[in-house]
């Protein structure tokens, strides 16, 4: 297990130092000069020249390559152009925000994904079913922004119950403490014995959380229907329910922890795949994560910006990954005792 | 054989079919049969001839749907378990009657230890904590003959070997305060010769020690000659023949017996058992299947007669009966 695990880890370094090499080469091969793009078409040629110098850009190509590794490693992802801020400082300033959305659209997915799939795998080929997992094959292909733009339209506008944005009442003048703004919400609600900050934060975060944990919804309810399909008809369920276990016991313990497996993959994949949806979702809900961050410095062509963006993303999915990893070998047995 | 003992559990014109897509599939066709207390009874057939259908429609383990109880009764102890409630058969279930599977590999659940899955079944019927459940556990694979089990039940399936396994699985169904009857689904099947022996030693062993009944099924009658005390002969989902062990090896009455013993190698401990011609032919299609001797596209006897009507039983003797209507020609010699 243990063994398993490092073994992991050290398959880390060349995934990273990939995922590297491509961003730097991606920002580096693109057509045109990024000096000149990123100044505009009024930019004279001495400016061009200067940014150039700034950037390495002067440089040989393999040099430039040395260099852009050199840093990264040390975590320095240099300078936005936009802001002049660190912009590993940008990253961590804005990654709750971030981590919080995609954590609670995750679990929203999650749980409901997985009750969904259970209910139709075990409702096979009822109304329920067919309910379920054709509201499932809509929720794959809804488009993220068009389904924030329609609950925004809904809920904020036409019924007026939430916001239509943003993560606070801004009236409420709230100093972040974790940045986290849930738990902010709890500390204030203990400290200062009102629970409106808490309230406000949920209020902010339900219509993100349902236009960024649909698909992943609809997907995990889906590979847990087929999961749970598969090994019901698996003999050791006959043989526990040929031993008087009770059905809800051979369904949620018995068949659901082996329907697991391939699920918590999905799940994993799901997770590093909504950091991308999340820009979208950040975008549409002015969020003021990473997403945001990295579609406002697109617009605004810092490329350094976008590349630490793309590099920490990157690395978070495949932190994840590896986290799903030891997870699944935790619930196979044939992994973990090898 | 000795004064007949009560009857366990008695099956009584039970048809059984399953509404498929590509049609109807009558498994189970007006099968009956009795198992007194300590008796063994083997059902013997080929593959897909419908032994497991009939046992798992005891304890109501068929799918439905697509299965479907046609007509019959199951009476168990006074109860037609046919009509009883999920949560009725639930109790029932590893408590008075257990079953063990064919395949040892598939059948415990890959990711439990096999004690976890053990001590659940004492729990679920039985009023215990899990480290009694632990201790009964333990005790039980003692009885079937695990060694060093204090450790063997925290590891999982896939650590163990096939035998094993089927021990692992025998325990399981003895994790009952009453084990009545155990219904054995080809226990030996995927098993290599010398651990099967062990493993019907075991049954048998446990069958004295335990006043149980055993529903043993399978296609083998070399395990038949091992274990049966009375056997029901079934092709097609028919029965064809029914006798106690002895008047099955020594004077068979259905041609489809005669090719079922045919198959036995000639050092069993009935010598006398005849070498025929091997069964050709195929089963047939239970979709559509006719009103005659299902036998008949196979059967070396076949008159006229058998393609138009079911033959009804002959009665041979107290413990004999053949439903074929050219019995009378199958003779030893
Ligand atoms: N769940 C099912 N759905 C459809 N047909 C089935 C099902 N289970 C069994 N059958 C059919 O019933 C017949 C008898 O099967 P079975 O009792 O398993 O045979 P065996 O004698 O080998 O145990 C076979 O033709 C099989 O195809
Ligand atoms: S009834 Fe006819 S076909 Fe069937 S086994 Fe007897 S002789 Fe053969
Ligand atoms: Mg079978």
């Amino acid at each position: 297990m243990i063994k398993h695990i490092l073994k992991r880890l050290a398959l880390l370094i060349p995934t990273l130092f990939g995922v590297i090499t491509l961003v730097f080469l991606m920002i580096a091969l693109a057509p045109g000069d990024p000096a000149r793009v990123m100044l505009g078409e009024r930019a004279n040629a001495e400016q061009i020249a200067q940014l150039r110098a700034e950037l390495g850009l002067d440089k040989p190509l393999i040099q430039q390559y040395g260099l852009y590794l050199s840093r990264v490693v040390r975590l320095d992802l240099g300078k936005s152009i936009a802001t002049g801020q660190q912009i590993a400082r940008e990253i961590a300033d804005r990654f709750p925000a971030t981590i919080e959305l995609a954590w609670y659209a995750m679990i929203f997915a999650t749980i409901v994904g997985m009750l969904l799939g259970v209910t139709s795998a075990i409702r096979r080929n009822t109304w329920v079913d067919y309910t379920t997992m054709g509201g499932a094959l809509v929720g794959v292909s809804m488009p993220v922004f068009w389904l924030g733009l329609v609950l925004i339209m809904v809920f904020s506008v036409w019924l007026n119950l939430l916001p239509t944005g943003g993560r606070m009442n801004i009236r409420y003048y709230f100093t972040p403490i974790t940045n986290f703004y849930v738990l902010d919400g709890i500390i204030l609600w203990i400290k200062e014995g009102t629970p409106k900050y808490l309230w406000s934060a949920i209020q902010h975060l339900l219509l993100p959380t349902i236009a960024l944990g649909t698909i992943p919804l609809a997907i995990i309810a889906r590979t847990t229907r087929s999961s749970m399909l598969e090994v019901l008809q698996q003999d050791y369920i006959k043989t526990a329910r040929s031993a008087g276990i009770r059905e809800k016991r051979v369904i949620y313990r018995y068949a659901l922890k082996n329907a697991l497996l391939p699920v918590i993959t999905v799940i994993g994949l799901q997770f590093g795949l909504l950091l991308s949806g999340a820009i979208l979702t950040e975008t549409v809900f002015s969020w003021p994560g990473i997403g945001r961050w990295i579609y406002i410095s697109i617009g605004a062509r810092d490329y350094p910006a976008v590349q630490g963006g793309i590099i920490f993303i990157s690395t978070f999915f495949v932190l994840i990954n590896l986290a799903v990893d030891i997870l699944y070998s935790v619930v196979n047995p044939k992994i973990r005792l090898q | 054989m000795a004064e007949k003992k009560e009857i366990l559990l008695s099956i009584q014109n039970l048809s059984f079919s399953f509404d498929t897509q590509r049609g109807v599939v009558n498994a189970v066709r007006d099968i009956s049969l009795d198992i007194r207390k300590g008796e063994t009874l083997t059902l013997v057939g080929e593959s897909g001839c419908g032994k497991s259908v009939t046992a798992h429609a005891i304890n109501q383990l068929n799918p439905m749907p697509p299965g479907k109880v046609d007509h019959g009764k199951i009476m168990f102890r006074g109860t037609d378990l046919l009509t009883l409630k999920r949560h009725e058969i639930e109790k029932l279930r590893g408590t008075q009657i257990s079953m063990i599977f064919q395949e040892p590999m598939t059948a415990l659940n890959p990711v439990f230890t096999v004690g976890t899955q053990i001590a659940d079944v004492f729990m679920t019927h039985q009023h215990m904590t899990k480290q009694e459940a632990m201790e009964r556990t333990i005790d039980l694979f003692k009885l079937v003959k695990i060694p060093a089990p204090e450790r063997r039940v925290n590891s999982y399936p896939h650590q163990l070997s096939g035998g094993m396994r089927q021990r692992a699985m025998i325990a399981m169904a003895l994790a009952s305060p009453e084990p009545g009857l155990m219904i054995a689904d080809e226990p030996t099947t995927a098993l290599d010769v010398t651990i099967q022996a062990q493993i019907l030693d075991l049954l048998n062993d446990l069958k004295h020690k335990i006043e149980m009944s055993i529903l043993l099924i399978t296609h083998d009658m070399g395990v038949v000659a091992e274990m049966a005390d009375r056997v029901v002969v079934m092709y097609a989902g028919r029965k064809v023949e029914e006798a106690d062990v002895f008047s099955i090896f020594e004077t068979p009455r259905h041609p489809y017996t005669l090719g079922l013993l045919n198959s036995l190698p000639s050092n069993t401990k009935y010598k006398n058992a005849r070498r025929l011609e091997a069964i050709t032919g195929t089963v047939p299609d239970m979709r559509t299947i006719g009103a005659g001797c299902p036998f008949e596209n196979r059967c070396a006897y076949a008159s006229q007669k058998c393609g138009q009507e079911f033959p009804a039983e002959t009665v041979l003797s107290e413990s004999h009966s053949v439903w074929c209507h050219n019995y009378h020609m199958v003779k030893e010699g």
